[in-house]
Order: C-alpha cells, then sequence, then structure tokens
C-alpha cells in the first residue's frame, strides 16, 4: 500500500466509476456502500453490488490504495440479515475496513470476522475519549469518525487520549446535528437516516412557484420560500428556514457547506490521521475535482510548500459556492 | 403490573418551579419511577445539582424509585467527570451515551432513549453490560417496539407522553433564536419552559426548541397503543414532563391501564390540559413522526 505522506485522503465513492474517479484522482482510500438500507447513503442508483465491489477493491489495490465498506445504519428489529450479509460480503470481497456504528452489528462482527478492521462511523456519534474507548475496548476498532462537534483544539486534546486512529471531515454536504441521533427526516417524511439511510429522500421533496416565490417542501412541511433570483437549496431538515421569537432564519444552520481546507495543517498538528471528504451522492466529475484539488493540496503541504493555488478551486465548490469550518470554529455554538 | 414513570426534565425551568414540581409528584403522582438529572446542557446543571439530593430523597420518601439521567452528549472533562461521579452515587443511572454504559459495565442500569436500541443484537449486547431496564427510541413503530419487547430479557420502556426528543447539536438553537451564542447564552432556555416553537414560513409550528435539542411541537399521546405495548411486554410507559399538570396527566394514564378510562375518554381530558398544542403518534404507526392517527 502506498503510505499517506501528510493525511490520509479518504473519498467517497457512490458509484463503480466513481470509484475509479476517486483512485485516478488521488484518493489514498475509498469508502462505499452496498445498494441497500445498510448504509447511509441508500438512493436511487447509488452504491454497489457484491461484484462490483469485488471489481473496485481489485481496481484499488492493484493501485495501492485501499476501500472501506460502510454498513453503518442501524439495523432493523427481527431483520438483522441484510446487515450481516453485507459485513460478511465486504469481508469476502477483500475490503480493508468496514464501517459499523451499531452496537449489535459492531458485537457481531467482532465475533464472526475478528481480522477485518472496524472502523467506527461517525454515525455512531462516539464524542469523547471515554466512549471511544468503549468501543476500541469491546469491538477492537482501530479508527473512529470523529463527529463534528468539537473545534480543533477539542480534536487535538481528545486525540492525545486516544488510542485508536482519528479520521474527521474536511469537505461536503453535512448536517447540523449530532449524526445517528437526529430524526428530523423521519419525524417529517416517516424515513430516517439511521434505520433506511436516507435524509430527507428527494420522492418527498417538491418545489412549488407561488406568485414571483418558488416554496420548497418536505412532505407536507414547507421548508424554505425563495424570492427572484435567490438560488433554492435542497430541503434538508436542518437547514430549512423558520420561523422562531417572530423572525424566520437558518435556525439550525446556513445552507453551506464544510471546507477545511484552510486549517489542514491545524488538523495535521492535532494528530488527526485521515480526512474525509463527504458526497457519495455527487457525480463522478464532482469527486474527481474535490479529490483532485485535496491531492494537490496535500502533495504541496507535505513538501512544506505555501497552500496552493488549487485550495481556490474548492472555495469554488462548496456547498452553493457558500462554505463554512462549522464546529471547528469557535464561536460557531 | 405495568409501571409509570416520570422521564428526565428536559426544559430548563426555573429552580423554585423544578422543587415545587417534584415536591407534588413526590406527594401526588401516581408514577411509580422517576427519573432527574440534567440530560440536554451541562450549563443548566449547577443549580440544580444542587437541589437534587433533597428532590431525590423527597420523591424516595413518597415511595418512588428514583433514577439519574446522564447527558445525552458529552464532550468535556467536566462532563466526563460529573458522569463518572454520579455513577458513583448512590442512584441508579439511566446512561444517555456510551460514556455512561463504559462507566457503569457490570453495574445494574437503565439504558436511556438516546442510546441506539433498534435491534436484537444491540439488547443482547446492553444486557450484559448491565442494562437492567432499556428505553427504545421514540422512532419506533408498533411492530418494531413489539418484536423488541418480546425479545428483551430485561425491562423494556417507551416513552408515551411529552414532545418527542429529535436531535441534539453541540449549537444552541435556543440562544441563536434570541440572537446570542451558547459560550454567552445567559439561559434564555429559561425563559420556555415548554421549550420555544419553531414554525414554517407559512406560520404552522413544527418544531420546539430547548437549548441544543430539538423537539416535536405536538405531544407524543400513545394512550390508544398502551394495552398493545402492554401485551407485547413493555414493562415501563415514560411520560415525559410538560408545562402542564402532569399529576393529572399521570392520573389519565394509570386510569387507562387499569381499565377505569377507555384512551379516548383520557384523550379529550388531555387535549383540555394541553390547549392548542396538538397530538402526534406517527412514529409508533409505523408513519412520519408529526402524524397523528386517531383510529
Amino acid at each position: 500500500m502506498r503510505v499517506p505522506t501528510y493525511l490520509e485522503l479518504v473519498c467517497p465513492a457512490g458509484t463503480p466509476a466513481a470509484l475509479r474517479a476517486a483512485v485516478d484522482a488521488g484518493a489514498d482510500t475509498v469508502y462505499c456502500g452496498f445498494r441497500d438500507c445498510t448504509n447511509a447513503r441508500n438512493y436511487p442508483g447509488l452504491n454497489f453490488d457484491a461484484k462490483e465491489l469485488r471489481e473496485g477493491v481489485a481496481y484499488a489495490h492493484a493501485r495501492g490504495r485501499r476501500v472501506l465498506v460502510a454498513v453503518n445504519t442501524f439495523p432493523r428489529a427481527g431483520d438483522l440479515g441484510p446487515w450481516h450479509r453485507a459485513v460478511d460480503t465486504a469481508a469476502d470481497c477483500g475490503a480493508d475496513a468496514v464501517i459499523l456504528a451499531d452496537i449489535g452489528l459492531l458485537d457481531y462482527t467482532t465475533r464472526k470476522h475478528p481480522t477485518l478492521r472496524r472502523h467506527l462511523s461517525v454515525q455512531a456519534a462516539a464524542s469523547n475519549p471515554l466512549s471511544i474507548d468503549f468501543y476500541r475496548e469491546n469491538f477492537g476498532i482501530s479508527r473512529v469518525v470523529l463527529p463534528r462537534v468539537l473545534a480543533v483544539d477539542e480534536v487535538a486534546s481528545m486525540i492525545k487520549r486516544m488510542k485508536v486512529e482519528a479520521e474527521v471531515f474536511a469537505f461536503g454536504s453535512l448536517g447540523t446535528m449530532v449524526e445517528g441521533r437526529c430524526y428530523l427526516s423521519s419525524y417529517i417524511t416517516g424515513r430516517s437516516p439511521s434505520s433506511d439511510g436516507v435524509c430527507a429522500p428527494a420522492e418527498f421533496v417538491a418545489y412549488k412557484e407561488d406568485g414571483d416565490d418558488m416554496v420548497s417542501c418536505l412532505g407536507k412541511v414547507t421548508m424554505n420560500r425563495y424570492g427572484k433570483g435567490e438560488n433554492a437549496a435542497y430541503p434538508t431538515p436542518c437547514k430549512c428556514r423558520l420561523i422562531t421569537n417572530d423572525k424566520a432564519s437558518y435556525l439550525f444552520e446556513e445552507p453551506v457547506g464544510l471546507n477545511a481546507v484552510s486549517i489542514l495543517p491545524q488538523l495535521k498538528a492535532a494528530g488527526v490521521t485521515a480526512l474525509k471528504i463527504e458526497g457519495r451522492q455527487r457525480s463522478r466529475a464532482y469527486v474527481a475535482q474535490v479529490v483532485g484539488a485535496f491531492r494537490t493540496v496535500l502533495d504541496a503541504l507535505a513538501r512544506g510548500e505555501d497552500m496552493p493555488d488549487a485550495a481556490d478551486e474548492l472555495y469554488a465548490i462548496a456547498e452553493g459556492g457558500r462554505e463554512t469550518l462549522s464546529a471547528y470554529k469557535k464561536g460557531w455554538r | 403490573m405495568s409501571k409509570l414513570t416520570l422521564g428526565p426534565l428536559l426544559f430548563h425551568w426555573k429552580r423554585d418551579q423544578r422543587r415545587d414540581f417534584y415536591a407534588r409528584i413526590a406527594d401526588e403522582a401516581p408514577v411509580d419511577c422517576v427519573y432527574l438529572g440534567e440530560v440536554v446542557c451541562s450549563k443548566r446543571e449547577p443549580g440544580y445539582y444542587d437541589d437534587l439530593p433533597d428532590i431525590a430523597d423527597r420523591l424516595i420518601a413518597g415511595g418512588k424509585q428514583v433514577v439519574l439521567s446522564t447527558l445525552a452528549l458529552v464532550t468535556t472533562d467536566r462532563e466526563m467527570a460529573a458522569i463518572r461521579s454520579h455513577c458513583d452515587g448512590p442512584l441508579m443511572i439511566e446512561a444517555n451515551d456510551a460514556t455512561a454504559i463504559s462507566l457503569l459495565a457490570g453495574t445494574q442500569h437503565v439504558t436511556g432513549p438516546f442510546i441506539n436500541v433498534f435491534n436484537e443484537q444491540t439488547i443482547d449486547f446492553l444486557v450484559r453490560k448491565g442494562a437492567a431496564r432499556i428505553n427504545l427510541p421514540v422512532e419506533l413503530s408498533a411492530a418494531a417496539i413489539s418484536t423488541l419487547a418480546r425479545y428483551c430479557p430485561v425491562e423494556t420502556e417507551v416513552q408515551v407522553f411529552g414532545r418527542q426528543a429529535l436531535s441534539i447539536s453541540m449549537r444552541c438553537y435556543h440562544a441563536r433564536s434570541y440572537g446570542l451564542h451558547k459560550d454567552g447564552c445567559q439561559f434564555v432556555c429559561e425563559l420556555d419552559a415548554d421549550g420555544l416553537a419553531a414554525k414554517q414560513l407559512d406560520g404552522n409550528p413544527l418544531l420546539t426548541v430547548n437549548g441544543t435539542q430539538t423537539m416535536s411541537h405536538g405531544y407524543a399521546v400513545l394512550l390508544r397503543e398502551l394495552i398493545e405495548l402492554q401485551a407485547a411486554g413493555v414493562s415501563h410507559f415514560r411520560l415525559s414532563p410538560q408545562a402542564t399538570d402532569m399529576v393529572r396527566v399521570a392520573n389519565l394514564y394509570r386510569n387507562v391501564l387499569d381499565g377505569a378510562l377507555t384512551a379516548g375518554e383520557a384523550e379529550e381530558e388531555l387535549h383540555e390540559l394541553a390547549g392548542a398544542v396538538p397530538f402526534v403518534n406517527g412514529y409508533v404507526r409505523g408513519r412520519e413522526g408529526m402524524a397523528w392517527a386517531d383510529s
């Protein structure tokens, strides 16, 4: 395997084509999921079957890269089969690790596939050294994907006290709520990220014209209203406009994307092992562009150079052209 | 016999109001178990925890089991130290995240509704770690609850009254709604004893803001489901405190469980108590949580 020189770049692959694009653009590691409710991006037209995964792993391994398989939803009562099969298939296809969130599934995987590397998904919301240690002691996790709740200095302090690797989100569209513990989507649509692997599924989304305005809806709920010329964003519940105290606002978060490129040196200094790019639902072209830009930036930083121009490209791609450091930044809370 | 419990007070009430509330619960409410402790925001803890020993003593003297609930989101050293001291204390603990479970391994405890318990294998693991009672998440359907309650070798608890907790964040939306940040929040959450309404742009209420927590606007009311859930083996039914007459709420649920009142009759009385707040039961009916099915 090629050894990451600065920070391991972990990239999304919603399709086999995106997997190859990510590898070609310089991903150290690619993560993907199966085509069902066992992963948290269970959207139509996405994801892998066993054959595709096997081919994807072969493609990545031939180039010295790794493939992680996310089985990071919470298995349903009385229906554990699909989740067990997903873990078994990932192991069988030669995946380098599985990304898990559910305590029961972690327990199953630890016993059934003791040699398969286990990463703790952000969906498990392990937000302090004690809880991370709980997962390490009981399930032998090698890495935790940290919940997006910590400022950079808190990430550093936590990593000092962890005995596993830390992966953090660096770029993409992300919710404001602690992941794995948010029911807003199911409250409005009945479909949940936890069990169904979907947030605000497209079949519940509608855009309606009202005079000069555009109104976005999720299920029966009005999520936002846009004036002429305003760009309509996808109606994700944690990025809707709501009225509190008689004032309409983006109560939870503006429709912005995470972009941590400006703080990569701080994340490196904090002891972070890997950077995660969100976006398995994104196009192959998007993945290639973002991964390529991050590769250029990471390679420059590894050579001790200043932040290269490729960073500007990432500012331009960030969600709707608007970006945030979110919880990494003091004062966000 | 089915037990009624009073869940932890999720809102930030003034100290006098909280003390008076629990005094009345101790003396008058037909609940078997009362959960105390701050679950949402550690900034609210100081005054509450000064009063907590007296509140607990009074409830115990009133014949209630008292359980101390831990924070749902734990990030700081101070918060971890507080949980450690709770776990070393005299009260039974309700663990609301993995921090508390890890500290309680081998000790009998309750797992709270903020732990994701969606399946049998997770139950198996938690029971091995000492869970003596398991709360199921509010998101589950009656079918899933039944499957898990039938399977669960220990006590099972389900929330049957009150706003449902839908999410938790590091960001305080209460402070944000008042033009403040969490660090300088001025405890504005104290102004809204039943939470702060978050409305859609068309004016219809959707959610309730409670500090860093977001809740349903409607009160979950699972009166019609009580008997079915009881038959499936749910042993404990949780009433989540709202700023309404909780003694009367507890009496209504107790009467329905005892067959002294029909669900429909109890609902009518509850509507009087709830005023304009609608009821929801979508999750238990396998639908969107905000739905209400009255058949």
